[in-house]
């Protein structure tokens, strides 16, 4: 039994799969002897050597497709995007290559590849190095989605999409590194969900850091207003677990999706149409969204306050649902 | 150029083979799309034809090389059969890839054609890493990368170049230099006259081929490729070339004049080439027109094969997404 942050967590994960296969390899910016602007590849390449531990130049776009390219001729890489905002630099790759040549290609070639990045707000970071885009990646096929929320899931997860024949995006979230837990050592697969909480009275549905919030506004919820929330942490966004989410809404017959990135066209709204479409009948309220504000995420922290969702602004809505249910 | 490399007899020939069979197969789906059996955007590569023969023979068979929105010639060169080629572009399961890649995304993973792209300049990342890989496995493989003038506009192209020269990968990049990306002649879209140039930025070995010269082309890359395998990292070779086509089959061209075009095309290399191996007694008349003949035969076989498979059932259309 051991304590570690989920960055150590991170970390431990690609250890033990490079221990384990000579083919993972990891390459990134700054990822080599300096281990990584999070931490988590620490020690790495100084344990396993500068061929299998690659620092990059900034040209995400070519070693993403470098990867890619490796990934199809043998290789298991991984690849770090220091912040998901720079991602954007590398969606050819992802989305025209990775995502698509397993395909196009009539199921000739496996792309055994994880690209990991960092996504969230909170730092004062601003516009370009604080976005949430999730539900980018799950829009498109060919891609699995991954954020974990605790160092348990970090460790298990990263082990399973390290291990999965078909491109991953892991997405940390920068406010969660520093958070500590006993490690549970239990293998996690990619696509199920988690029901972090039993409740009875509403299901909420909370991604990544927003878990924390979720968690924190039920405690409240429990001890001023006698409400009993079940809280699912999906793990996996693409593909989703939908068949625990619809359980449990069918149990609690009322849901709420809260995640950091905006509402609009995101992946809040899907689970809620697939749920809604799935579990009308046994719904006694609309299915809920409470995303980030459609806004870049600005700098001072009053206004970057202003976009995330809050612990508030759960607690009014889930009230908001049960008194008009 | 290196003069050492020697060019036998047999090879010859196979070099024509080769250029024909693309000349044939080209004129080919130009005939079959308008009927309806070829659907898309499809771009011929007809005038090109000695740069991929040239390039790929100078490869072994497990060699890679990854090619473009242009592909049918690079598949043909690289040892790609004719039939599940053609069943591929009239979209049939039989094809290489199950009528789900079609003319823009023909691979033949068995044979180390590692698939064209639709995206311009989005193959050549995918090649650094082939090369990538045959270092890391130590497994003395080579990869071409083939791309166009318009892609050496790119940032991958600049971006793979450096991640070659630093790591010195056993990659070549060829760049066929026809002149025009789509309708933008190199001359306003590109800020040297000779791509080749590039690679000093990159600290990279170069070399200008005259893409007619089958030859030519096979000894520059062979020389490129013993320098690859003996770890001694990347070179660009920059082919000039001319596409005797549109872009697309149903181009209007209006972006040259019918002059330029009829200058380049009545310089036919393939008419040529096949003088040059009369007059070296390699082949005689006779024995050429009976080559023709037999490939001829086979790329009716192969359009047959391709017009009377059956398509994939709809039912699947959604296999081969994830592994």
């Amino acid at each position: 039994m051991k304590e570690l942050t989920y960055a150590e967590a991170i970390n431990e994960a690609l250890d033990e799969e490079m221990a384990r296969d000579d083919k993972v390899i990891l390459m990134g910016e700054d990822v080599g002897l300096y281990g990584g602007v999070w931490r988590t590849s620490v020690g790495l390449q100084q344990k396993y050597g500068i061929k299998r531990v690659i620092d990059t130049p900034i040209s995400e776009n070519s070693f993403v497709g470098c990867a890619i390219g490796a990934a199809i001729t043998g290789l298991r890489p991984i690849v770090e995007i220091m912040y998901i905002d720079f991602i954007t630099l590398a969606l050819d790759q992802i989305i025209n290559q990775a995502a698509k040549l397993r395909y196009m290609f009539g199921g000739k070639v496996k792309v055994p590849i994880v690209i990991k990045t960092t996504a969230g707000a909170g730092k004062g970071n601003a516009a370009h190095h604080s976005q949430s885009l999730e539900s980018l990646f799950c829009h498109i096929p060919g891609l699995k989605v991954v954020m974990p929320s605790t160092p348990s899931d970090a460790k298990g997860l990263l082990k399973s999409a390290i291990k999965e024949d078909n491109p991953v995006i892991f997405i940390e979230h920068k406010l969660l590194y520093p958070k500590k837990e006993i490690l549970t050592e239990e293998v996690i697969p990619l696509g199920k969900a988690k029901i972090v909480r039993g409740g009875t009275d509403i299901t909420l549905v909370a991604t990544s850091n927003m878990l924390y919030k979720a968690m924190d506004a039920a405690d409240i919820l429990k001890k001023d207003f006698n409400i009993s929330c079940e809280i699912i942490d999906p793990r996996t966004l693409s593909p989703i677990d939908f068949e625990m989410i619809i359980g449990s809404v069918k149990k609690t017959n009322n849901a709420l999706i809260v995640h950091e990135s905006n509402k609009k066209a995101g992946i809040g709204t899907y689970i809620a149409s697939i749920v809604t479409e799935n579990a009308f009948d046994w719904l006694d309220s609309p299915v809920n969204v409470i995303g980030g504000l459609d806004c870049p995420i600005p700098y001072s922290y009053v206004l970057e306050d202003a976009v995330i969702p809050s612990q508030d602004k759960i607690i009014n809505k889930v009230k908001e649902i049960l008194e008009k249910g | 150029m290196p003069e050492k490399i020697n060019i036998t007899k047999d090879l010859k020939v196979d070099f024509f083979k080769q250029m024909y069979t693309i000349r044939k197969f080209e004129e080919k789906v130009k005939e079959l799309l308008p009927l309806g059996l070829i659907r898309g955007a499809t771009h011929v590569y007809i005038g090109e034809e000695a740069v991929a023969v040239g390039a790929c023979s100078a490869l072994n068979s497990d060699d890679y090389i990854v090619s473009t929105h242009r592909g049918h010639g690079h598949c043909i060169a690289k040892g790609g059969s004719l039939k599940p080629m053609m069943a591929e572009l009239l979209g049939k399961e039989t094809g290489y890839c199950k009528g789900k890649g079609g003319s823009m995304h023909i691979a033949n993973v068995d044979c180390g054609m590692l698939g064209a792209s639709g995206v311009v300049a989005s193959g050549i990342p995918i090649a650094t890493g082939a090369a990538f890989s045959s270092k890391f496995l130590e497994n003395k493989k080579v990869t071409i990368s083939f791309f166009g003038d318009g892609a050496s506009n790119n940032g991958t192209f600049h971006e793979c170049l450096n991640l070659a020269s630093i790591w010195k990968l056993p990659i070549i990049f060829i760049c066929e230099n026809n002149g025009y990306a789509i309708t933008v002649p190199a001359k306003i879209s590109t800020s040297v006259k000779d791509i080749a140039i590039r690679a000093k930025g990159y600290d990279m070995a170069s070399a200008i081929v005259n893409g007619r010269d089958v030859e030519e082309i096979y000894k520059v890359t062979s020389d490129a490729v013993r320098r690859a395998r003996d770890g001694k990292g990347p070179t660009l070779i920059e082919a000039k070339t001319y596409r005797f086509e549109g872009h697309w089959i149903g181009d209007p061209q209006v972006y040259r004049g019918k002059s330029e075009v009829e200058s380049e095309i009545s310089r036919d290399h393939l008419l040529d080439y096949e003088k040059k191996l009369v007059k070296e007694n390699i082949l005689s008349v006779s024995e050429i027109g009976s080559v023709k003949r037999k490939i001829e035969a086979e790329l009716e076989e192969a359009t047959q094969f391709a017009k009377e498979s059956p398509f994939l059932d709809a039912s699947k259309v959604a296999d081969d997404i994830f592994s």
